[in-house]
């Protein structure tokens, strides 16, 4: 069986060629590469990866299946799939389907069998740009002018083209504590985080205002992750502050964490190739202890702004790669947040200790108390 | 925490002789920790009495004693040195178990010594089968069903509630020895029996047998702050039913998903710190139902163990350099990642490449052993292959075991007859992945193979799709004929030029000009923990055939040091000690030093020890593009064993410089006829002998040099196949099956010297003159292999004149074959009738040996000679050695119960051990000399 053929061109007008795979077409989005060597499925899934052209590093994709159950939104997120061997056989007997039968079903394009890490090494050293994959246009020229039109990630607003549209509830409506999502682009398994801890959800579309969403008398309010640049989201940043000046409980999440920080006045700024992975080491720098994270962010906040705001926010967390920030206390206010991604899926479960932090905060705030303490020590998370 | 100032000096406890179980990987991670705490200032003392370690050179650690691993040689070591702390997890099981013999004497309590990096409490708890279980009960872990068993009787019981198929598990040995799967009531009670006997404290665990369940590691280090990390995952090809260290092992994990993997990653971080409060490395082994995805705990190791130094190689990250750290104090998030040298230590290695391990047995060394694999580990050692799929990184690991295949088959060793095959699949053995193909190259449904194998499916197909390919292949007529699109593929998928050669039934050479035609080279890729994340600086590479190349060649002028491959029995840690050191000197000659190894257990294959390390078969055909690519001075042979040396012809042709002696002068040595036509020019004696190529001609030679008769096939390795027949029939006998074996291969008859004495002789020749590194005798006969027999420096019995004239043949045979480098001479004396039995113009399984007991950095001189910079007359050469030194053979029989020791001219031991005596009347050389011909066969 022959393979068709198929284009990437980056925005600096390297190309590489592969072969076809998923549906046959052209796509295009910011290119970024995750080095997650399990849970390609929640990657796809993860609105935060919203208009990215994805890039897996780990040697084989597929190979064990597709499973309905381990998706993080109703559809595919990504714009497309770069990836070196694509797997169409699989072996998992809890999966539904294979990721070629996946892609095609839900119209993803990608590209096989290029030499990822070489385009990894070179989004290492000239930064995320934007990309065309096309298995359906191979002339170069032509994919070059479509990849003209493509906005550039910086300045673009996506999450609420992720969001809900619709407000909606989650959880057990008798449960101890309610608390407001903000949806910017929200994962399932922070939902179920929060659901698994006594919480009852309810999920607002992005462009809610605090007003809006405390006619619900929530006991806590929650920023979610999401896709694009925070610095679009006036909107958001005008709910955050509201919350933060009524001094509700509050925590944020990746786009959430950004959010707080710019209602606090600290500025974001676009990273040269972001942090996509599960193998990100963060220190809580209150306990001391370090933590292994799931990242997915392009965007970060700025380090200069937060030394130049010490009264109003504190440093909790840094990256221990590269020191970056990666997450924050408001002073004096019941609100914090983190860069990465502590519901994890995929990736390792070091840092779930933050939605009991949260529920902590609530109940502190609130006076009430969770009837069901989420047991850590049932090995089933 | 920030280091533990109060640890000043540190015993590094060494893992002792090569036994099957406890290889070379401990010399790796002993010498790991003492670079990496003398790093730190601290002071290393190191015991092992295994003289073929690095980890016991005077440029690992500050202090070396080559000691007996015994609880009084710990004791002379603390009287003499002040030590603060004992690190007793880098030496395997053997080190442990000293560790805790000398705890239990009350010892490092009366000196004051700390053990660190441990936790005996650990040690003890993961040790004992049932105290293990009932704590993963505890801690809410799932285990397969099994009961303890004290006595026969209470084992008989177990089996009766439990059912079959069950597994028995000795408490407190190694290597799973002792235990085995019972499928049926009539296997039972020997097993029992074996098992209660195998155990030191007669208990086993009875236990419900989970075949067939998918069977996972996880290498995990922890700080003494409670921060985990996991550095690799291993997924085990064969499934629940054979012992790991006899499984071919993938990683990363290829049939995992994010759920299920993160769940064993928490078990396994819930069992660690189960077993106590302790910094340092784990091993953790799961097994994985592949219906439910139901998970079990089957074992775990708080040590550094061989799974670690593979988990090493695979990622980059250096576990036992690490541990070392951790142990005194240093937290993971204090520590920078050793590859990238900017990012944190603290962080989880990722791959973008694949690894396969593949077992390297060695059961034509036991008659027999029953090759069926289970429990017991059984293999000698392991090669590792890096691939950009799976299916490279296998056909890559297939090509390293040097065991004369080309790849996963498509070469003339295919079995044809299904039924055979379908047995080899149900009865696991040795070549169970070669069957496997074959199985499905002769159409059997992947359904069929996969219900006899219980291997994952996956890995099923991906071999089928090999199957697919070939059946393409053989449509073509000539080279030029395959598309080009497709002879990509097929090298991508790690097909060598020969394997499509012979699939196309065309010459090797036309595949690989066509393949250059077109420019289907091999590119390099780093490994650096991180996926290319960020920028490493250490030169770790692989091949594969991708696009981009990230080997730069560098400006230097480079030679290349070729390693011996796989462990073997006749081959093993003592070529890693000399590639090591060739390394070293080629280094300080100022050129730069580039590795060519594939044995992950190796020292010298250390990512921080050649200026460049490319982990690739040591097979032609990478070579060769690794040669091309770096254009060296030329190449370094005569360290890396017979492996190195049997390349020797094909660097001749390519015209590849070979530093030392050159090829026509090791053909020479090797070629037996041309050889005796040189002793008999120089005047040198030498047994009767003849060349045969059949049955009837080695019958006429063997009644002219009358029997007995000593006859082998030619170019074997450690006396593989040779016997002593004493008369037609045995000789006919054994004649007829080498050539079963190794069709194609001529035979040499020797007359055998019965009774003679053995005598070895280790030099260097500069090219004008001789140095005698040592002069060995054997304590037992001719008769038993030089590797089989104890050796002691200097001789003990032989005459002033029969001395003189060894030393007078090795100068002129050195000579004569225009010796650069070292050369190893083997002596039979009869009376005072000195003979020369072979010479092999390259370090020897005793150059390590020599080069210890007598405190001279021989290979360093050897390599400098070798690449000449330097002449023997620049150095001054002070051998220090009070009384004698000991070479003595350890052996590893107790794997094979049915196996006699029946000691004869294959060599048949898998280490060795140094033991210095004052004088002859030591007891432990009178107990070695009234035992000389105990084992003797013939």
């Amino acid at each position: 069986m022959e393979q068709n053929l198929a284009i990437l061109l980056l925005e600096d007008g390297t190309v590489f060629h592969g072969k076809a795979a998923g549906k046959i077409g052209t796509t295009y989005g910011e290119i970024c590469f995750n080095t997650g060597m399990t849970g390609y499925q929640e990657i796809f899934t993860d609105p935060s990866y919203f208009g990215q052209l994805l890039v897996t590093t780990n040697a084989h994709i597929g190979n064990y299946g597709i499973s309905n159950a381990d998706v993080e939104s109703d559809s595919i997120k990504i714009s497309g799939l770069v990836c070196k061997n694509f797997n169409e056989g699989y072996s998992r007997s809890m999966a539904d389907q294979s990721i070629q039968e996946y892609f095609e079903a839900h119209n993803l394009v990608a590209i096989s069998d290029v030499d990822t890490r070489a385009i990894v090494r070179h989004i290492r050293n000239k930064g995320a740009m934007n990309a065309i994959v096309s298995s359906e246009i191979l002339d170069v020229n032509a994919l070059k002018s479509k990849l003209k039109d493509i906005p550039p990630m910086k300045g673009l607003e996506l999450a609420s083209k992720v969001s809900t549209k619709e407000a909606y509830f989650m959880g057990d409506e008798n449960a101890s504590l309610k608390v407001a999502v903000l949806d910017i682009g929200v994962k399932k398994n922070i939902l179920k985080c929060l659901v698994e801890r006594d919480c009852y959800l309810k999920v607002f579309p992005a462009k809610t205002s605090y007003e809006e969403m405390k006619a619900w008398n929530p006991d806590g309010y929650f920023l979610s992750n999401g896709p694009g640049d925070p610095a679009a989201m006036p909107y958001a940043v005008e709910t955050a502050k509201a919350i933060l000046l009524a001094d509700q409980p509050l925590f944020g999440i990746c786009l959430g964490h950004q959010i707080l920080a710019l209602a606090l006045g600290i500025s974001t700024y676009k990273m040269h190739n972001g942090h996509r992975g599960i193998n990100h080491p963060v220190k809580n720098l209150i306990s001391g202890r370090s933590e292994i994270t799931s990242q997915n962010h392009g965007f970060g906040v700025s380090q200069e702004a937060i030394l130049a705001n010490e009264s109003v926010v504190e440093v909790s967390h840094k990256n221990l790669n590269d020191d970056t920030i990666e997450g924050i206390r408001v002073v004096g206010k019941k609100a914090f947040s983190v860069q990465y991604h502590p519901e994890a899926s995929p990736g390792p479960h070091d840092s779930r200790y933050l939605f009991d932090d949260f529920i902590a905060l609530i109940e502190g705030a609130t006076n009430k108390t969770t009837t069901k303490k989420f047991d850590h020590t049932t090995k089933k998370v | 925490m920030p280091k533990d100032t109060t640890i000043k000096s540190v015993l590094i406890i060494g893992s002792g002789p090569i036994i099957i179980g406890q290889a070379c990987e401990f010399d790796y991670s002993g010498t790991q920790a003492s670079k990496s705490l003398r790093e730190e200032g601290v002071e290393v003392t190191l015991i092992n009495s295994n003289p073929a370690t690095i980890m016991t050179d005077p440029v690992t650690a500050d202090h070396i004693y080559l000691l007996p691993l015994t609880v009084e040689s710990i004791i002379q070591i603390l009287e003499e040195r002040q030590i603060d702390a004992v690190l007793p997890t880098m030496g395997g099981q053997t080190a442990l178990n000293l560790a805790i013999e000398v705890g239990k004497h009350g010892v490092w309590e009366k000196y004051g010594v700390r053990l660190i990096g441990v936790d005996l409490e650990a040690i003890e708890l993961a040790e004992n089968r049932e105290a293990f279980r009932k704590l993963m009960i505890d801690i809410g872990m799932k285990v397969a069903p099994s009961f303890i068993a004290n006595s026969f009787l209470e084992g008989k019981e177990a089996a009766q509630k439990i059912g079959y198929p069950l597994v028995i598990r000795p408490s407190y040995t190694l290597g799973g020895y002792g235990g085995g799967f019972v499928h049926n009531a009539s296997e039972f009670d020997e097993c029992l029996q074996r098992g209660l006997n195998a155990s030191p404290t007669h208990e086993v665990l009875v236990e419900q047998a989970v075949l067939g369940w998918k069977e996972f590691e996880l290498e995990l280090l922890r700080d003494s702050a409670d921060n985990v990390i996991i550095i690799c995952t291993v997924e085990n090809l064969d499934p629940m039913g054979i012992h790991t260290g006899d499984s071919i092992t993938v990683a990363p994990a290829m049939t995992l998903s994010d759920t299920a993997y993160q769940q064993m990653r928490n078990d396994a971080m819930v069992m660690m710190r189960s077993l106590g409060n302790f910094a340092g490395g784990c091993n953790v082994q799961f097994a994985i139902n592949p219906e439910t995805e139901e998970l079990i705990a089957i074992e775990i190791n708080p040590r550094v163990s061989r799974s670690s130094a593979l988990a090493s190689k695979a990622t980059g990250y250096p576990i036992a350099k690490v541990a070392a750290k951790l142990a005194i104090g240093y937290n993971l998030d204090e520590l920078k990642n050793q590859i990238t040298q900017t990012t944190s230590a603290y962080f989880e290695p990722t791959l973008d490449y694949v690894i396969v391990k593949m077992p390297r047995w060695n059961f034509e060394k036991f008659h027999g052993a029953n090759h069926s694999l289970g429990l017991q580990m059984k293999s000698v050692g392991e090669v590792m292959a890096i691939g950009r799929n799976f299916l490279e990184a296998l056909q890559k690991a297939c090509q390293s075991q040097e065991n004369n295949r080309f790849g996963l088959g498509a070469d003339k060793k295919e079995w044809i007859r299904t039924s055979d095959i379908l047995d080899r699949l149900e009865q696991v053995s040795d070549d169970r992945i070669y069957r496997l193909k074959d199985a499905l190259r002769l159409g059997v449904p992947v359904n069929t193979v996969q219900k006899l194998t219980r291997i994952d499916p996956w890995y099923i197909h991906q071999i089928k799709r090999l199957v697919k390919m070939e059946e393409r292949v053989i449509r073509y007529n000539v080279a030029e004929d395959i598309p080009e699109d497709f002879f990509r593929e097929l090298k991508e998928v790690g097909y060598s030029d020969a394997q499509i050669a012979w699939l196309m039934r065309i010459k090797e050479t036309d595949v690989t000009k066509q393949r250059k035609k077109l420019n289907i080279r091999r590119t390099y890729k780093l490994v650096d923990t991180c996926a290319a994340e960020f920028e490493a600086k250490t030169p770790y590479y692989y091949s594969t055939f991708d696009q981009e190349n990230e080997s730069v060649p560098s400006k230097n002028k480079k030679i290349i040091v070729l390693g011996s491959g796989p462990n073997r029995i006749g081959q093993g840690i003592e070529f890693d000690y000399c590639c090591v050191h060739g390394l070293m000197a080629i280094k300080e000659a100022g050129y730069d030093a580039i590795m060519i190894n594939c044995n992950p257990e190796t020292v010298s294959t250390d990512f921080d020890l050649a200026d460049k390390l490319y982990f690739e078969p040591v097979y032609w055909e990478h070579i060769e593009e690794i040669l091309e690519l770096e254009q060296p001075e030329g190449v370094i042979i005569q360290l890396g064993g017979q492996t190195a040396l049997k390349l020797a012809e094909q660097f001749h042709r390519a015209g590849v410089k070979i530093f030392g002696t050159d090829y026509k002068s090791m053909d020479l040595a090797e070629d037996r006829g041309a050889f005796s036509d040189l002793l008999k020019a120089l005047h040198v004696p030498y047994p009767r002998y003849g060349v045969a190529n059949d049955t009837d001609e080695a019958l006429a030679i063997a009644n002219r040099v009358t029997y007995p008769v000593l006859v082998r096939p030619s170019y074997v390795l450690g006396g593989q196949r040779m016997r002593i027949v004493i008369n037609d029939d045995e000789l006919e006998r054994h004649v007829l099956s080498i050539f079963k074996h190794m069709p194609d291969n001529k035979i040499l008859v020797d007359q055998f010297l019965e009774r003679a004495k053995e005598a070895e002789i280790d030099a260097i020749c500069d090219g004008e003159s001789v140095h005698i590194m040592g002069i060995m005798e054997h304590i037992e006969p001719a008769g038993i292999h030089s590797g089989d027999s104890s050796a002691v420096l200097p001789t003990y019995s032989l005459s002033d004149e029969v001395l003189e004239t060894m030393i007078t043949y090795t100068r002129k045979l050195a000579l004569a074959l225009n010796t650069r480098g070292l050369i190893n001479i083997q002596f039979a004396i009869k009376g005072d009738q000195v003979y020369v039995i072979e010479a092999n113009p390259r370090a020897s399984r005793t150059t390590p040996f020599i080069a210890k007991a007598y405190q001279v950095p021989y290979l360093k001189i050897a390599t400098m000679v070798m690449l000449g910079e330097k002449k023997l007359s620049d150095f001054e050469i002070n051998k220090k050695l009070e009384g004698y030194a000991i070479k003595v053979p350890v052996f590893s029989f107790h794997k094979f119960p049915n196996v006699d020791k029946k000691l004869g001219p294959e060599m048949k031991s898998t280490g060795e051990e140094i033991r210095f005596i004052k004088d002859l009347t030591d007891p432990f050389f009178r107990e070695l000399d009234r035992n000389r011909s105990m084992y003797l066969y013939r």
